[in-house]
């Protein structure tokens, strides 16, 4: 019910929102600057009453704006950071933003193959057995109330006291987070089909291999892609988390960390702004599959 | 009726083949692997049990067997420790865990205040305020909704933790920053949802309303505040995570010397994992508890709506 809704209400903003949603962000970036004055000064003014001047007004304002650690950078800053973070550097730097990036995607690739893969898995599984979903099911779903991510950094820590390092424990952190939105949303979809669509299938004497690839796995889909942007959107948190604990030196969670040890706030604003893109880089792909696979199958809303 | 007859006769069958596997299974690992037999054995037993169970399906069993998987996970894990002497700083026994548990409640019972009743709870209840009031503020300007929706939507799907070490920066080590980071994390989820629960009246309810000549206020608090429950609850219930999410993560990035993401850390520093198994048993029924306390003032307060009705 709340996504057919849901689905009117994107419709119908679809029409005419550029200029509004324009006007909402040069607020945005007022405000912000505003707030960068502001949340500066005080330094400025410290300074200014060390060295024994008075700054006038326009002074402070233009000083609170290029500082080297400003408490809140501002935009300008952060676009300068961003871009000689993403262009300025050769992208096998270890000071390059695009190789902290692909550090992060990796693992978060990786990991959301894995927790897709073990989610459809599972959900086919419960769907074919009930005492499998007798069993299984309530938990996936209390599971949904635990705040898994709390466990990442231990996570990495026992599995690097094992040996194992790099790219496969973030991967675990995501493919778990991944897992459950999939399986939810993968047993809701694979039950769609409603009684008289399974008694037609009967009445063609349809195999169960012929019930579940021509009938129930279609008519999953869109649930499967509605999880599929929760899921990877939890992959991209679950890496970045997976990257916090102290020794991580790869990775846009590493360069959140490393920033807020040494104060360099623009970093960790670069660094945010491109796990961001990213962020809406990945669920913007799936939401094109999503509308191409639909589309072919007829299926779109 | 025959079709019915026919399902349980097959999976009965299914069962005498489980069965049969299980045994050759069985003698096989007696065999080759006299550690994994036991745990095989306790594996099969159950199952086959719950298999049994979830035939009736009625309600006492459609309780009891759930309970009955996590017991024998348990077990099993319990077991599996024991057999192959796996070392603590791996994995504890479940033993080990409720051991560490009962003998730390103290230090537990200051990490919950601290993060969850300080830090989730306070920023959870001050966010969804915020969301609330802004989402009745933007109702009734259509170009504001426009642009602050899609923006919202947006900015939901942003891994939003990343703002924690900003946030620790401003705001200091103690529970503050940690409500400030649950703040913006649970604020447009709660946004987006009340946004879309103040339109779900429909024309004919609107109509009514404006017939009575009631005045903003009135149709506010009478049809559409009342109609805008379930959405509301909705985003209320999906942020009760997140909160306990952010408020556990922001306090790696810096926390005074107590709180359940402080404890945890430090205590894989120390190779404590049984203390650290212990916050995270604390922060799954914390996680469940605030959970359920959201899902029965929802019961509550909407006991009109279909999805409450049985």
């Amino acid at each position: 019910m709340r996504s057919a809704k849901g689905c009117a209400t994107v419709t119908a903003m679809t029409k005419g929102r550029l200029v509004p949603v324009l006007t909402v962000l040069m607020v945005i970036v007022a405000v912000w600057y505003l707030a960068a004055i502001r949340m500066n000064a005080q330094w400025e003014r410290d300074q200014a009453a060390r060295a024994e001047v008075t700054l006038t007004l326009p002074d402070l304002v233009a000083r609170t704006l290029v500082q080297e650690r400003p408490v809140l950078p501002a935009p300008h800053q952060v676009a300068v950071g961003l871009w000689e973070g993403l262009a300025g550097q050769a992208i096998t730097s270890r000071r390059s933003l695009v190789w902290h990036a692909w550090v992060t995607l990796s693992a978060t690739l990786a990991g959301f193959a894995i927790g897709t893969g073990a989610g459809i898995l599972l959900a086919v599984g419960i769907v074919h057995s009930r005492s499998m979903d007798q069993s299984v099911m309530p938990w996936a779903v209390a599971s949904q109330t635990v705040p898994i991510l709390a466990i990442a950094p231990m996570v990495i820590v026992v599995l690097s006291s094992m040996g194992i390092t790099g790219l496969l424990p973030k991967a675990i952190i995501a493919a778990w987070l991944s897992f459950f939105p999939v399986l939810v949303g993968m047993v809701k979809g694979l039950r769609t089909p409603d009684a008289m669509q399974l008694d037609q299938m009967r009445s063609w004497s349809a195999s169960d291999a012929q019930v579940f690839w021509r009938l129930r796995l279609p008519s999953s889909l869109p649930y499967l892609f509605a999880s599929l942007k929760v899921a990877i959107a939890a992959a991209l948190v679950g890496t970045i988390v997976g990257e916090l604990p102290a020794g991580a030196t790869a990775g846009l969670g590493a360069r959140l960390l490393s920033g807020s040890y040494y104060g360099q706030t623009v970093q960790i604003w670069s660094a945010l702004f491109v796990a961001a893109l990213l962020a809406a880089g990945l669920v913007a792909i799936v939401g094109w599959l999503e509308r191409r696979t639909l589309d072919r199958m007829g299926l779109a809303r | 009726m025959t079709a019915l007859r026919l399902g349980r006769t097959y999976s009965f069958l299914q069962n005498i083949q489980l069965v049969a596997g299980g045994l050759i299974l069985l003698v096989a690992a007696h065999w080759l692997a006299p550690t994994a037999a036991p745990l095989l054995a306790v594996w099969l037993i159950a199952w086959l049990f719950n298999a049994w169970l979830a035939g009736f399906d009625t309600r006492a069993t459609r309780a009891i067997v759930p309970i009955i998987f996590g017991g024998t996970i348990i077990a099993l894990w319990e077991m599996a420790v024991r057999a192959y002497a796996v070392p603590t700083v791996i994995l504890p026994a479940p033993s080990q865990i409720a051991a560490s548990f009962a003998a730390n409640t103290g230090i537990l019972w200051t990490d919950f205040v601290q993060t969850i009743l300080k830090g989730a709870v306070t920023g959870w209840l001050m966010g969804a305020a915020a969301a609330v009031l802004t989402a009745i503020a933007i109702d009734r300007s259509p170009f504001l909704q426009r642009g602050l929706l899609p923006i919202g939507n947006f900015v939901a799907a942003l891994p939003i933790v990343g703002i924690a070490p900003i946030l620790v920066m401003w705001f200091g080590f103690d529970w503050h920053s940690k409500a400030a980071v649950v703040v913006v994390m649970v604020f447009f989820p709660i946004l987006v949802n009340m946004v879309a629960g103040l339109r779900a009246t429909d024309a004919m309810q609107r109509d009514l309303m404006a017939s009575w000549a009631a005045p903003y206020g009135a149709a506010l608090w009478k049809l559409r505040l009342p109609a805008a429950m379930p959405f509301l609850f909705n985003g209320l219930k999906i942020t009760t995570t997140l909160a306990l999410i952010g408020a556990i993560v922001a306090e790696f990035f810096g926390s005074p010397t107590r709180g359940m993401g402080f404890r945890i850390s430090t205590a894989v520093g120390r190779l404590d994992l049984p203390l650290v198994w212990a916050e995270i048993v604390v922060a799954a029924l914390a996680g469940t508890l605030f959970y359920g306390l959201v899902a029965l003032i929802e019961k509550k307060v909407t006991f009109w709506h279909p999805s409450q009705r049985n």
